[in-house]
């Protein structure tokens, strides 16, 4: 029995029938084709899936899509402004906060959650913040002064504001 | 991994969810956050027909003082728990323990009520709602009723809900003056559940321990009131010793669990270990 879902991802309105066990990052993968959200663990461990819905990061893999039926959803794809890179996205771009990639639209999806939480967090805050995110490559030295690059900009951008 | 086929049901009222609780019967179950559930369908250890969304209920979502007492709807997530000054200024092992629950994006979806009807071993709010003598209030085809939280946890996985009934609200009562309290745990890394944890809240007049609430988990197949540590602290002063002495009491008699992370010996050891940390938290 299939239900019909509504959702704004990324700012665009869709509506589809969904069969109710689909997750929520089969649909935004399979569905809507947005492949940046990854599958990493898919047992709610490893973060890779963070999205975020109404402004709340979530682990995508453990949601289902007709949970997020009339939410806002935001994913990596969403970040980005016409073009130029979301603050936390050149944060990891400038400090080297990625090298194989796979974890890192959760990394930035999680951060993003704390950053609108808490717009200056301290290096172990920012650890705290990324508890449920696992990287296996950087030794996530680089992936905080990611998330502390984007914190400095985004601050500096409001007092330019 | 995907889940078995199942049919959904979104509930627009608690009243509803019990209606089609009723409706469905041993085949449905009621999803919240689901942060519990989803987990053990992807895994297809519980394969339930129907589901009974309440998720969404602002009816179950508040924390709020009632009188003398507060009062937790069962639809708040961990993280309105952990960042509400209510809870915290009623007793801080409310926020501790809320803020040592998974990490962010579960603490943002995962429920007070899910977690207590759940009622994993070794789940974290169990022993701070029976430490905190928490009331838990359920509702059901034939009206409402209330368990203490004591009388709450039944075994492994095992809960005085009935099938057809939902958890609605828990209610603290207010802690008396000089009342402090504080969760510590031992944590898995991978899963962050507790190995061993301790939730305890302590009542000082003059150096000495008036009243004391003691409560372990992760230990033994449910979380329990460790009584005969609450009773070598009753009336003593609350020195390092007395609280250190105190502590050698807990898991005393009880049947352990043990697995490929932590023995029972270990187990029992940290009852110990941690039941001091949380004792000389709340003590000073």
């Amino acid at each position: 029995m299939a239900t019909t879902i509504q959702v704004t991802v990324n700012g665009k309105a869709y509506s589809h029938d969904v069969d109710p066990r689909t997750l929520l990052v089969q649909y935004l993968r399979d569905v809507l084709g947005l492949t940046g959200t990854h599958v990493g663990c898919d047992t709610s461990n490893c973060g890779a899936c963070t999205i975020l819905v109404d402004g709340k990061a979530v682990k995508s893999c453990t949601m289902l899509a007709v949970q997020a039926d009339g939410s806002e959803v935001k994913t990596i794809e969403g970040m980005a402004d016409n073009g130029t890179l979301h603050p936390l996205q050149e944060g990891f771009r400038e400090e080297h906060g990625l090298q194989c990639g796979f974890c890192t639209p959760g990394m930035i999806m999680t951060s993003a959650d704390l950053l609108e939480r808490n717009p200056n967090p301290t290096e172990h805050e920012i650890r705290e913040a990324l508890e449920g995110n696992f990287c296996r490559c950087t030794g996530y030295h680089n992936i905080v002064k990611s998330v502390q690059y984007a914190a400095k900009k985004i601050s500096n951008q409001e007092k330019v504001a | 991994m995907i889940p078995n086929k199942f049919d959904y049901h979104r509930a627009t009222s608690v009243d509803e969810a019990i209606r089609l609780m009723a409706q469905h019967g041993m085949d449905a179950k009621l999803l919240a956050g689901g942060h519990s559930l989803l987990p053990a369908m992807k895994l297809r250890l519980n394969q339930p027909g129907v589901l009974v969304d309440i998720g969404r209920l602002a009816e179950l979502r508040y924390i709020k003082k009632e009188g003398d007492s507060l009062v937790i709807g069962a639809g708040a997530t961990h993280d309105d728990i952990a960042n509400s000054d209510m809870a915290r200024s009623t007793l801080s092992m409310l926020s501790e323990a809320a803020n040592l629950i998974g990490d962010v994006q579960v603490r943002n979806k995962g429920t007070l009520g899910g977690s207590l009807a759940h009622a994993d071993p070794a789940a974290d709010w169990p022993a701070v709602m029976i430490a905190a003598h928490a009331n838990i209030e359920l509702r059901g085809p034939n009206g409402s009723r209330t368990v203490s939280a004591d009388d709450f946890f039944t075994g492994f996985y095992m809960t005085a809900l009935a099938e057809d009934e939902i958890i609605t609200a828990i209610r603290i009562p207010a802690p008396p003056k000089g009342t402090h309290s504080s969760y510590q745990k031992f944590m898995q890394p991978a899963s962050r559940f507790a190995i061993v944890g301790c939730a305890a809240s302590v009542t000082k007049d003059g150096g000495v321990c008036q009243k004391v609430s003691v409560a372990l988990t992760g230990l033994s197949d449910t979380a329990f009131r460790a009584s005969n540590v609450e009773a070598a602290l009753t009336g003593k002063k609350l020195t390092k010793e007395n609280i250190a002495a105190a502590a050698q009491a807990a898991g005393e008699g009880v049947m352990a669990m043990g697995d490929h992370f932590a023995s029972e010996e270990y187990r029992l050891h940290l009852a110990k270990v941690f039941a001091k940390r949380a004792l000389m938290a709340a003590a000073e």
